[in-house]
């Protein structure tokens, strides 16, 4: 994908109307990518009951596409759903590294956004923005399956809106490291 | 996956397969090392931590009545236990009398959460063990029942509806009506879930004869709540250590025999009957009168002092240990959590065991981590 999204743009724009067929390229990608958000099926706390709740028959999030994957290779959607604490940094940002791109990431909860009721807690990261990007936050404690069901509509806001001229969201993250997760 | 031994001597065929912390059947955040030889295990390290947030270390900077918001955190899924056995602590370190009214509707709201958890463990359960539909149907009922909070205080799971004294506001004629309806929904229901997965073949074959826990095992490890029961052992805090007025009431301790998966898992099923009669009980006995204690001061300070209190969540028997040195915020809080202590059976039960059957183990025990780390 990473290759296409390179060259095809360029190579596109070189031929005559050819930033016509990008822009016909850029509504059909978003379109089908706005209907099929496979997130990662994986919870931390609290808000992951809730985000349970929002799979289940009275929420039924797979009307919106949105299908749990197991394994992130599969997935393009991160729910953070609930608190990151130091220890389980690693593993998110090495999930996050996995999935392949263009990857999103939805914040959710106080404690993914800022650390919530631990702000003060020594063993919490405050807030999930310091280890990878984040593209929609939701507040609450915890926030409603309703709530997360607008995010995933404003994510598709944010899919459609994606050009590939512009890189189409694929934001390649090379340093895989340790971040500081302490700051 | 690494072979940790490969041909550099040491057995050969031995595999090291990392369960968690992200995996779709660890309910949460759990690691477990697994050390196969071919498909059996021979060696099985759980390792936590991946969700500790360090709270009863935060209690030390909290006054009392912030404690409890930390305690609804701890058992996400039935949080009302949480908030009953801190708050009963501290009642009993500040030498609080509670009113009868305050203890009924503190019952109602813990055996209606014990059925909310339970049914979150059958859903999970049964998608663990792979049939989906359990879960929808679970979900369903689950769902009205955090209704019912929402009613009466506006959230779904994190409550903070017991306070310290007492509870946060009265139920009203509507609500009572509401949970009556639900209750008569909910009974046809269980036969449902019995239809659907107690008793279907498949479910049967794949927990009857795993994950066998014998009673004296389980008390040597100190295994509380449903799983010490599906061992066979009555003990339960509601009948042993009654408080809050659960002498008052009449309900079965469903056991198990053999202490199987199956055992556990029916365990709970028969639980959430007993939970109904519970609250039928406490819905029409409910006394007239205050529902909270007079005087409890929004800073309180109590004597010097330790107390120590506890409940049978609806995971075991939760206890929490709270010492004042008088001041304004407790001086040191500890919790005996019961999934904390039901998770250290795993390295002896899954050794010998196939890989297939790790999730049938691991999801018999209804772990929630946020209560195993804190
Ligand atoms: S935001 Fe609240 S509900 Fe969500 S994980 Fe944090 S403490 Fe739990």
């Amino acid at each position: 994908m990473g290759v296409i999204l390179e060259k095809f743009p360029k190579a596109a724009k070189a031929l005559p109307g050819g930033s016509v067929a990008l822009t016909t390229a850029d509504a059909f990608i978003g379109w089908s990518r706005k209907y099929s958000l496979w997130p990662v099926q994986f919870g931390l706390a609290c808000c992951a009951i809730e985000m349970m709740a929002a799979y289940a028959a009275r929420f039924d999030f797979d009307r919106m596409g949105v299908i749990p994957r197991a394994s992130p290779r599969q997935a393009d959607v991160m729910l953070i759903a609930g608190t990151v604490v130091k220890k389980m940094a690693e593993p998110v940002i090495r999930l996050y590294h996995q999935m392949p791109e263009p990857r999103f990431v939805v914040s959710m909860g106080s404690c993914a956004n800022c650390g919530g009721p631990y702000y003060d807690s020594y063993s919490v990261v405050k807030g999930v923005d310091r280890l990878i990007p984040v593209d929609v936050y939701i507040a609450g404690c915890p926030p409603r399956p309703e709530s997360l069901l607008y995010a995933v509509v404003k994510l598709q806001e944010k899919i459609l809106k994606m050009k590939l001229a512009k890189g189409a969201g694929a934001t390649p993250q090379q340093e895989t490291g340790a971040r500081n997760i302490n700051a | 996956m690494t072979n940790t031994a490969g041909s550099r001597g040491g057995r050969f065929d031995q595999l090291f397969v990392n369960l968690g912390p992200q995996h779709p059947s660890t309910h949460g955040v759990l690691r477990v090392g697994l050390t196969l030889e071919g498909e059996v295990i021979v060696k099985a390290e759980p390792d936590i931590g991946y969700l500790h947030r360090g709270s009863c270390k935060l209690a030390e900077t909290r006054g009392y009545h912030q404690c409890v918001v930390l305690t609804d955190r701890w058992d996400y899924v039935s949080a009302m236990p949480n908030n009953l056995a801190f708050c009963l602590a501290a009642e009993r370190l500040m030498g609080l009398e509670i009113p009868a009214r305050a203890r009924h509707l503190r019952v109602v709201m813990c055996e209606l959460n014990r059925i909310a958890s339970h049914l979150l463990f059958l859903g999970t359960y049964g998608i663990d063990l792979g049939a989906f539909t359990p879960f929808l149907h679970a979900f369903r009922e689950r769902e009205m029942i955090l209704d019912l909070y929402e009613m009466l205080c506006g959230a779904r799971l994190t409550y903070n509806y017991i306070r310290i004294g007492g509870v946060m506001s009265d139920i009203t004629q509507e609500w009572a009506a509401k949970t009556r309806e639900f209750l008569g929904f909910f009974k046809p229901r269980m036969r449902e879930y019995d239809d659907l997965l107690s008793f279907n073949p498949i479910f049967l074959a794949r927990t009857e004869e795993v994950g066998l826990i014998d009673a004296r095992q389980a008390v040597a490890w100190g295994l509380s709540g449903p799983n010490l029961r599906g061992s066979g052992v009555s003990y339960d805090v509601r009948k042993a250590d009654p408080y809050s007025s659960y002498e008052r009431f009449d309900f079965d301790v469903p056991l198990g025999k053999r202490g199987s998966c199956w055992d556990r898992y029916y365990c709970r099923a028969l639980e959430m009957r007993q939970s109904v009669r519970i609250v039928e009980q406490a819905l029409d006995g409910l006394p007239a009168g205050d529902i909270a204690a007079k005087g409890v001061s929004k800073t309180p300070k109590p004597p010097p002092g330790e107390a120590y209190a506890h409940v049978e969540a609806s995971r075991g028997d939760l206890g929490i240990y709270l010492a004042s040195d008088g001041g304004a915020a407790p001086f040191r809080l500890h919790a005996r959590a019961p999934s904390f202590i039901n998770l250290a059976i795993l390295q002896e039960m899954l050794v010998g065991r196939k890989v297939a059957d790790v999730v049938a183990i691991l999801g018999s025990i209804d772990i929630v981590l946020g209560e195993a780390d804190r």
